[in-house]
């Protein structure tokens, strides 16, 4: 009998450990989509990326569609440019789509904003490989206030 | 002259250790493994090293989220970002925490009675007892111990560090009002199943060896009378200490320290 309770409580404690575990999976990880086979690559290039870390979330109103793959500098005209892997469930964003660099709150991490743009016939819809042409750059706050700065001064 | 005969003495006898240790390493988990006889005896001892663990693994996890989520909240808040409270207590957990402060409750708890078991096995005779009646001591009484501690201390690290991140949650959202949402949601977007979960078991599987390995060996390898049981006891739980600290360090420098 005491080797029958034995089991029972060696049993309990290997389910607390899947419950610890399926807690950790899927409460504290972020279930990415870089493990979702299913995605394709778009490009944008950018002037300034401000903050942007590969891994970032790429963005739709919100929803996040993809991730941030990885940022080249173009050796040419010495500007970034960021890969971005999107999930195919979403493969309608017409080429007239812009992407921005944007901050979740005021000290946030950045993200990059898609504003998917109209779609009229001739207009086609952006496939893997596509460089997307109407890009917004980051907001650096410090040029920002440098700016500010600047124009009060004039007065 | 003498100094030098010291010296070598102590060197030889060191690397003797170093070999009886690998030797009875070997013979209990490598050289012909008996699996059937084995697993009854292991759920037997994950039964005395682990579920009996379980009690100060939880209560030290709660508490230990608890205050880290209150220390972390009265310095992140005069930043205004008490929103990553969340993922600093998952990552601190996860990361460092979870298998470090279980690794040492572990090898108080468990490894000092491990040796202490096995020191007096051999202080009353049972292993010669065993061996006279052509029962190999190492398969029967030190294999299912190794596996048994191997195979608990990462569940109760993996059990240690949820259980910090709900005390986490306890104290940083129910008590201090930081906003649930931002708790999980940044928590999420920060933490990564492959780089912090997985390094953090990897990390316990290797403390777990290491204690269980000299837990039993300094039981096996004891004098046995009643000092030399109290003297492997001690030395059990500063060595597997240290190791682990040690090891830490290294295991941290190598997943964390280069990007």
């Amino acid at each position: 009998m005491k080797s029958r309770k034995a089991e029972l409580l060696v049993g309990v404690f290997v389910v607390l450990t899947i419950a610890a575990g399926l807690m950790l999976a899927l409460k504290v990880v972020n279930q990415s989509m870089s493990n979702s086979s299913d995605t394709y690559t778009l490009y944008a290039k950018f002037d300034n990326i401000g903050g942007l870390k590969p891994r970032s979330a790429v963005k739709v109103g919100g929803v996040t569609v993809g991730r941030v793959d990885s940022i080249t500098l173009d050796n040419e005209y010495f500007t970034p440019i960021v890969a971005m892997s999107i999930s195919t469930e979403f493969d309608q964003f017409p080429e007239t789509s812009s992407v921005s660099i944007l901050t979740s709150g005021l000290l946030g991490e950045q993200y990059v904003g898609l504003q998917p743009g109209f779609s009229i016939e001739g207009i086609e819809n952006m496939a893997q490989g596509d460089y997307i042409e109407d890009t917004k750059s980051a907001l650096v706050l410090e040029d920002l206030i440098g700016q500010f700065l600047f124009s009060s001064g004039d007065d | 002259m003498n100094w030098l005969i010291n010296i070598g003495a102590h060197t030889l006898e060191r690397i003797a250790t170093v070999g009886r240790a690998s030797h009875m390493l070997f013979a209990a988990i490598i050289a012909k493994p008996q699996p059937l006889k084995l697993i009854p005896l292991t759920i037997k001892q994950i039964y005395v090293v682990g579920v009996q663990s379980l009690l100060i693994v939880v209560v030290s996890g709660l508490f230990i989220g608890m205050v880290m989520a209150l220390q972390g909240y009265t310095i992140l808040v005069g930043y205004g970002a008490e929103g990553s409270l969340g993922p600093m207590v998952a990552l601190s957990l996860l990361r460092e925490l979870g298998p470090v402060v279980t690794a040492l409750l572990f090898a108080g708890r468990a490894g000092s009675a491990l040796t202490a078991e096995i020191g007096l096995m051999k202080a009353t005779e049972q292993l010669s007892s065993l061996e006279m009646m052509a029962v190999d001591p190492l398969r029967r009484v030190i294999a299912p111990r190794l596996w048994a501690g191997i195979i608990s201390m990462p569940m109760l690290a993996l059990i240690f560090s949820a259980v910090g991140i709900l005390g986490g949650h306890l104290v940083g959202v129910d008590w201090l009002g930081v906003d649930a949402g931002s708790y999980w949601s940044i928590m999420q977007s920060t933490v990564d199943w492959d780089k912090d979960v997985l390094n953090g078991i990897i990390k316990s599987i290797v403390f777990a060896f290491v204690i269980t390995w000299i837990a039993t060996f300094k039981g096996y390898d004891s004098v046995p009378t009643s000092e030399g049981i109290s003297k492997a006891t001690t030395e059990t739980v500063v060595f597997s200490s240290l190791a682990v600290l040690g090891l830490d360090f290294i295991l941290t420098a190598l997943m964390f320290g280069i990007e």
